[in-house]
């Protein structure tokens, strides 16, 4: 007997599979009805590997009816059903339901309209981030949310998890780029949110979908503005001997009137590893770096460009550097793009962290973060979205060390508490997902829960679409409760301990 | 004139529901005309006001729901700040609660953003008589679902608004404004034109015959956007938009009903009567017709977006009524928020 057949037979659910296989076959082709353990297995996690569970089935249907038909049918035999994009997520959001369904979206990858006029793509959810603007730039246009991961990630997991990138300072998230959604309910009806015109009658249930993490509905197609190419874009790289005096820079920045289109910031760990991996020219003597963006007209740039090396040099900077061409600029960025995998190169395992905060609190939480490195004895760098507050902590570990993983975890909800305890956030783009749930608790009292889960009562009575996830069971804060006293309160006081 | 009237409110709130009174919310009363009348024991926000955070460097400020507008955007003005989706006030009592409730933006919102896109967080009671806070006042804030976002624009149906953090923009180092005679049809070609070139427009308008562009930003590129459109310098700038922002303009003078249509902002002209002004680039149009309420709508779907009888006529139904689907999917999230129904019922469709 196989290990897929003992797992199966362990969830009790070895009669349900034949059942429910013979009901997905008579609805979609079956090389479209995956179950076979070594077919299942290139799904069993998303971007955050700490998390691995196998799928009941996998599903890759290809067309909106199909859909429609495996919802009818999950709702009915009240299956699971996990939405996967590109699996890119770093939250967990699309780790499979062992007893549920995954439903791929990877067949989902036409671009079905551009339309130059209105500036806008219609196009299916499985559409790469990139190759929406790659389509569009003949006409001189483009979308402008690019989170690192654009090469891969999907437009509906962009959707899902209201994707960030460097250049949502200026641009805005996913949610401020996108018109329209049709989506299948979890009982398998298409709605059309949103559309064409800039809105819609009744309430913004676009807003209300976008970072919802599969949990309302599967997206079937995403119709996203489009905007004009900027004439020109520069990008400024400078040096700081000092990480308070590169978030001073940033402040500066702001107060000046400028929005840059990208304004980030790296340590000194960070641009090492960088810096090492694609070789961007990033001085490696600094304590962090800031990449300033600014596009717009020729002029505009120009201009802008001159008060940001003015003021980067009164706020202390060891250098200061101008792209001094279209290559550069690419190669300053290429560095800052690939942050990730370059930090990754420096240990066995790491995990990102992406809390926000208001920006002024930075020293101090860099600082606290810094301490807490030292208690628990594990290395961070720092990579971040300076201009909006987002931080990406890393932290670097080893999996396979007994205890190291648990570690990490436990100083990674450290980092996302300090987020909440300075008026932040634990989470600015990745998402809450499986990873975040119990900081949930700490972000949010009962009464917000409850209300989060009335709304997705009203979309899910059923409770099948992603079940588990973002938002956590008051009864599950009551555990993490137990274990985590905040800030000398107990939270959830009227719930039972157990 | 600070004041925190959230226990005020709280009770206020709790007490219609175990009388299950159904509340007209208020803020400066300047919106009441927009949507249906609501039978109700009136909810008052206005003396619910302060400016209780403001953070310019972190472009952010929040304050309570009754604090005026005026009162706001006096104090972004004092730090070279602004709101960026320029929200009209129908009245000097506009509040930021009714402001941010009715969704409403100005002449910017086709190129900075709407209401909603600016709103950070909320605080709100809903229909169980609970203080909850979503959002907060950072850019970027994934963890839960979109509550604020969902409240924008609810007309209050959803819960009282009491406290709402935006995000807010600088003032453009530099502004003017540009005039063009043109056709409606011109008008709408070249506002699409000029929208898919990156040029620094802040706002354009077709009224009268005539094409309104203003221009905002850096002083070099407005001054090169300027060669490139053409057109006459308007000398009364801020007046024209804020005359169109506020609907003083003689457009909306007399007593034909006011249309508010929503489309893609390359639509053809719509093959009504009555004149017929733009904005937003095209994806707002004002219409001034007698035709009838379900042709408006028909023309307006047909075009690929929706319409709202916003001022006059005497139909009952003001918003683009919602497909079966749809509604259901409306009234059970409005179960959601508000079980017993007690929040401006029937204020956007009788149906909730
Ligand atoms: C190296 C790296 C860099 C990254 N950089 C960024 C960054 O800069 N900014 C940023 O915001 N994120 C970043 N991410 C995170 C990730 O890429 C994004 O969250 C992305 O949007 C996920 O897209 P996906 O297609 O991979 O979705 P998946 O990981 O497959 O799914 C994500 C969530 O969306 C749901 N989902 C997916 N498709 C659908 C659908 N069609 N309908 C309903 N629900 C759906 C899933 O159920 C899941 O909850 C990065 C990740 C990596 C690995």
């Amino acid at each position: 007997m196989s290990s897929e057949g003992q797992s199966k037979a362990e969830h009790g659910y070895t009669g349900e599979l034949a059942v429910l296989l013979t009901a997905l076959r008579a609805i979609l082709p079956s090389d479209s009805v995956l179950w076979e353990e070594e077919d299942l297995r290139p799904y069993e996690c998303d971007g955050l590997s700490a998390y691995r569970r196998l799928p009941l089935i996998v599903v890759l249907p290809d067309t909106i009816d199909q859909v429609q038909a495996v919802m009818r049918l999950c709702h009915q035999r009240k299956v699971p059903v996990v939405a996967r994009g590109a699996g890119t997520g770093l939250s967990g959001g699309a780790l499979p339901h062992s007893q549920g369904v995954l439903l791929s979206l990877a067949k989902f990858k036409s671009i079905i309209d551009i339309d130059a006029r209105n500036r806008t793509a219609r196009v299916q959810p499985g559409v790469r981030n990139l190759a929406i603007s790659q389509a569009a730039a003949p006409l001189g246009l483009y979308y402008a949310p690019d989170p690192s991961s654009q090469i891969a990630c999907t437009i509906g997991g962009n959707v899902a998890e209201n994707s960030g990138g460097v250049h949502c300072l200026k641009y805005g998230l996913t949610v401020h780029n996108i018109l329209q959604l049709q989506i299948i309910s979890a009982d398998g009806e298409l709605l059309t949110l949103g559309g064409a015109a800039l809105d819609s009658p009744g309430y913004d249930f676009l807003a209300l979908f976008t970072g919802s993490e599969g949990m309302l509905g599967i997206i079937v197609e995403v119709t996203v503005k489009l905007l004009p190419l900027p004439e020109r874009a520069q990008v400024v790289l400078a040096a700081f001997d000092d990480v308070v005096k590169a978030g001073g820079a940033v402040g500066e920045i702001i107060a000046a009137g400028i929005i840059p289109a990208g304004l980030e910031m790296m340590d000194k760990l960070a641009i090492r590893a960088a810096e090492d991996f694609v070789h961007a020219g990033y001085p490696l003597e600094a304590e962090a770096i800031l990449l300033c963006e600014v596009d717009g007209t020729n002029e505009e740039v120009s201009e802008h460009i001159l008060k940001i090396h003015d003021i980067m040099q009164n706020c202390g900077a060891i250098e200061v550097r101008t792209a001094k061409d279209e290559q550069e600029r690419a190669l300053f960025w290429k560095g800052r793009k690939a942050a990730f995998p370059a930090v990754g190169r420096l240990a066995p395992d790491y995990y990102c962290m992406d809390g926000t905060i208001p920006r002024q609190h930075l020293p101090e939480v860099l600082r606290r973060i810094g301490e807490l490195s030292r208690e628990y004895d594990l290395p961070v760098a720092n990579v971040f979205h300076a201009g909006d507050g987002n931080l990406h902590p890393l932290i670097l570990y080893d999996a396979n060390k007994p205890g190291e993983l648990q570690r990490t975890e436990e100083f990674g909800g450290k980092i996302l508490e300090l987020c909440v305890a300075v008026g932040g956030t634990i989470t600015g783009e990745h998402g809450v997902g499986m990873e975040k749930i119990d900081q949930m608790c700490t972000q949010f009292q009962p009464d917000e829960l409850r209300q989060f889960h009335a709304v997705k009562d009203a979309f899910d009575p059923a409770g099948i679409l992603n079940p588990g996830k973002a938002v956590p069971t008051l009864h599950r804060c009551a555990e993490f409760g137990a274990m985590h006293v905040h800030q000398g309160r107990v939270p959830f006081p009227e719930l039972d301990r157990f | 004139m600070d004041k925190d009237l959230t226990a005020k409110l709280e009770a206020h709130v709790r007490g219609a529901l175990t009388r299950s009174a159904p509340l007209r919310i208020s803020g400066g009363g300047t919106k009441s005309f927009l949507g249906r009348a609501v039978e109700g024991e009136p909810l008052d926000v206005a003396g619910h006001r302060g400016i209780v955070n403001y953070q310019p460097t972190e472009l952010v400020i929040t304050a309570r729901a009754g604090t005026p507008l005026l009162e706001i955007n006096a104090a972004l003005h004092e730090r070279n700040q602004m709101l960026g989706f320029e929200p009209p006030h129908f009245g000097d009592n506009a509040t930021l609660g009714g402001t941010i409730a009715c969704g409403l933006s100005g002449p910017r919102r086709a190129y900075a953003g709407a209401a909603r896109d600016f709103v950070l967080g909320m605080k709100l009671i809903n229909g169980r008589g609970e203080l909850l806070h979503f959002g907060g006042e950072v850019m970027k804030n994934v963890a839960g679902y979109d509550v604020s976002r969902l409240m924008t624009g609810a007309m209050g149906t959803l819960g009282v608004i009491t406290e709402v953090s935006l995000k807010v923009l600088p003032h453009p180092a530099s502004e003017l404004s540009l005039v063009q005679a043109c056709s409606i049809d011109d008008a709408i070609t070249r506002m699409n034109l000029w929208a898919s070139r990156p040029l620094p427009i802040s706002a354009t308008c077709f009224v009268g015959n005539r094409l309104y562009v203003r221009l905002s930003g850096a002083e070099t590129a407005v001054a090169s956007a300027r060669r490139h459109i053409g057109g006459e310098l308007v000398t009364d700038s801020p007046d024209f938009w804020e005359a169109m922002r506020e609907q003083h303009h003689d457009f909306f003078a007399g007593a034909a009903p006011l249309w508010r249509l929503s489309l893609p902002p390359a639509a053809a002209r719509v093959p009504l009567s009555g004149a017929c002004a733009l904005e937003w680039g095209g994806a707002q149009r004002w219409l001034r017709t007698d035709a009838a309420p379900p042709e408006v709508r028909r023309v307006a779907a047909a075009a690929g977006g929706h319409a709202v009888l916003f001022r006059g006529g005497d139909s009952d139904e003001r918003f683009h009524p919602l497909p079966g689907a749809l509604l259901a999917l409306h009234r059970r999230v409005k179960q959601a928020f508000d079980p017993k129904g007690i929040f401006n019922p029937g204020r956007m469709y009788a149906e909730f």
